[in-house]
């Protein structure tokens, strides 16, 4: 699979809105980030981003894609249970036959997420592209979200946040979580995660369009929903497992 | 004593408890303060168990105000002249609880400045959501309720005004065992019997509130409860209590029946630490075998059994939730069923939590506020319920 076939290309439009996102940065300062971000945003219902895990060749000593994560969302790498951590490996063993299975988890971003249903101002959001996210000046830290995820896919700032990646705001009191590197996507680049596997375990792509190589993939190997019994229709798949 | 000094006791005991009141709820909202300061890295609460103590406090505050109010629909609604006499008071505590439980549930959101956010945005697919309207309604309703009973030319509409609020608040019952019921992804939650279970719990518990605070005014004002009205609320409060024991007995049987659920139930009933001790010892033997024995054994049953009955029931409803809410999150996410799991966020382990103190006198902050507005309501109101006792001794010639 070669880079140029898991890229999303930027669009002219992305370009022009891009640019009056700039402007409007200029012309108006106290403009909230929020605002900025959906006036550059390119989403679109035609497309559903989506990410095909194969654990087959992800190994429990690799954590490049956690660490690519942390790295880009300017997280601390902690691991206290007040820490945040958007994406993590799960060591999984099979309680019959022993067999291990060293895999990535993040937000599913569901197409009818739980945790988008829970919230009470509409802070937890799915995008018309299918990438889920918190509105982090919506958000109210009540945490009903975090009560709703089946994959415990969302952490709390439990104290205040330093040295931030601009694009990425975050925030003591609010709840946050994989947004599919919405800034990157958005600008037609990978899931930092995607890029850093050394292994090419992660194929990102679009689950509407069936040429892309990520449809053509989920054709020909057999892939499952984590806990595709709850019918969240996920757009994270696994291999392997 | 002579009737002025009676009145200094009087007033400096009422001055003695609303400065009591006041110092804890400054407390509450010095350690709200604190933890908005710091953030909820103060508090026992990780990415793990979300909802903490606060959670425990604020949830029995909002059940019971629902249930407080059992006492005044069981007299505006099923014309019960014993229940009416209570039904102002039993408004007024509705009120208060409801208060003190919405501002420890306010007080320890991560963005409580952001509260005006949640009244002017709604998702209408949340509980939660459905709740903010549900909760200012009821005060809305429970006021009106309240004046009707007040006011003489409004006396005709408190049937109607009662009525509504019976309604109003078995529909809040049903919202607030709802946040829970709703919870597809959680062992402990996400069953429909979380709703009527919840509303069962109200009866309970706010009829326990109401005897403890109707026993307080009582001595206070050097009165008795009559015979009748002791055995009518005891018995009533004995069903409750009951009735509770039955639903969660229910909720658990059925859980253990189901081969997905009974890893859960083996945590939350036998290996789970304090959960299941306090399950047992603290909702099972003292909310409610001891209440049930000092309410039916002979020779107990005396107002002053009741009294320690309520209190074991209240202290049995804090132990359940405590179970309920935390217990239900400290084990761990099934996220792949037939697996076990490890990783650096506690997937597969069960997330440990000890409250911290904060958190303790942020709930106990939401009760002195529901202290505070009862303590200075019956004094300003006079909502001492007053027993007809001439009509009683008629009717009831026997006790």
């Amino acid at each position: 699979m070669s880079d140029k076939e898991q890229k999303p290309l930027p669009g002219r439009r992305a370009l022009l809105s891009g640019g009056a996102a700039a402007l409007g940065l200029l012309v108006a300062p106290g403009i909230r980030l929020i605002e900025v971000a959906g006036a550059s945003t390119t989403a679109s219902p035609k497309v559903r981003w989506g990410l095909l895990v194969d654990t087959t060749r992800c190994t429990p000593e690799c954590k490049a894609c956690v660490n690519a994560c942390n790295a880009e969302n300017h997280l601390s790498g902690a691991t206290a249970p007040t820490d945040s951590q958007w994406l993590r490996k799960v060591e999984l063993k099979d309680k019959r036959t022993g067999r291990t299975a060293s895999v990535p988890v993040m937000c599913q971003h569901c197409a009818k997420p739980a945790c988008v249903d829970v919230c009470p101002t509409g802070a937890s959001f799915k995008r018309a592209d299918g990438i889920v996210l918190v509105d982090r000046h919506a958000c109210i830290g009540c945490r009903y979200c975090m009560m709703a995820c089946p994959y415990k896919a969302r952490s709390f700032v439990h104290a205040e946040v330093h040295d931030q990646n601009p694009e990425v705001p975050r925030g003591k009191g609010c709840v946050e979580g994989c947004n599919l590197c919405v800034h990157r996507v958005d600008k037609g680049q990978l899931p930092t995660c995607v890029e850093a596997c050394p292994n090419q375990a992660m194929l990102f792509g679009d689950l509407n369009d069936p040429n892309s190589a990520l449809s053509q993939r989920l054709r020909t190997i057999a892939t499952t929903q984590v806990r595709a019994d709850l019918g969240l229709d996920t757009g994270v798949r696994y291999h392997g497992i | 004593m002579t009737g002025a000094a009676s009145k200094r006791f009087d007033v400096s005991h009422f001055y003695g408890l609303v400065g009591l009141g006041l110092a804890v709820l400054l407390a509450g909202l010095g350690a709200f303060h604190y933890m908005e300061e710091h953030g909820h890295i103060v508090s026992g609460m990780n990415n793990q168990v979300v909802w903490g103590t606060p959670h425990v406090f604020a949830i029995f505050m909002i059940v019971a105000a629902s249930g407080v109010l059992n006492v005044a629909s069981i007299g505006s609604v099923f014309g019960k002249t014993v229940y009416k006499v209570r039904a102002p008071l039993s408004g007024l505590l509705c009120l208060a609880l409801l208060g003190g439980g919405l501002m420890v549930l306010m007080l320890d959101l991560g963005r409580p400045d952001r509260v005006i956010v949640a009244a002017t945005h709604y998702n209408f697919t949340s509980v939660f959501a459905w709740n903010v309207f549900l909760y200012s309604g009821m005060f809305g309703i429970v006021a009106v309720y309240l004046w009707t009973m007040m006011e003489r030319r409004m006396k005709p509409l408190s049937k109607p005004a009662g009525f509504a609020a019976f309604i109003w608040r078995l529909i809040l019952t049903t919202g607030t065992g709802s946040i829970f019921g709703f919870l597809v992804a959680r062992q402990a939650y996400g069953s429909a019997i979380l709703a009527p279970m919840f509303i069962v719990m109200s009866f309970a518990w706010g009829l326990a509130v109401f005897y403890i605070v109707q026993s307080v005014m009582y001595a206070w004002n050097g009165m008795e409860l009559h015979p009748s009205v002791l055995r009518r609320m005891k018995n009533l409060l004995a069903v409750f209590v009951a009735g509770t024991a039955y639903f969660v007995a229910a909720y658990h049987v059925t859980n253990i029946y189901f081969a997905r659920q009974t890893e859960f139930e083996q945590f939350i009933l036998v290996s789970g630490g304090i959960y299941p001790l306090l399950l047992w010892l603290g909702f099972g033997v003292v909310g409610t075998l001891v209440p049930l024995l000092l309410i039916f054994l002979p020779g107990l049953g005396t107002p002053r059994a009741v009294l320690f009955a309520s209190a074991g029931v209240i202290i049995g409803a804090f132990a359940l939730l405590y179970t309920f809410i935390i217990g239900g999150q400290a084990f761990p996410l099934q996220i792949f069923p037939g697996f076990e799991a490890s990783s650096s966020f506690g997937d597969g382990a069960v997330g440990a939590y000890s409250p911290s103190l904060p958190e303790v006198l942020l709930g106990l902050g939401g009760v002195a506020a529901a202290f505070l507005i009862t303590t200075i309501g019956v004094r300003i109101l006079h909502f001492l319920p007053q027993d007809d006792l001439v009509q009683l001794e008629a009717a009831n010639p026997a006790d």
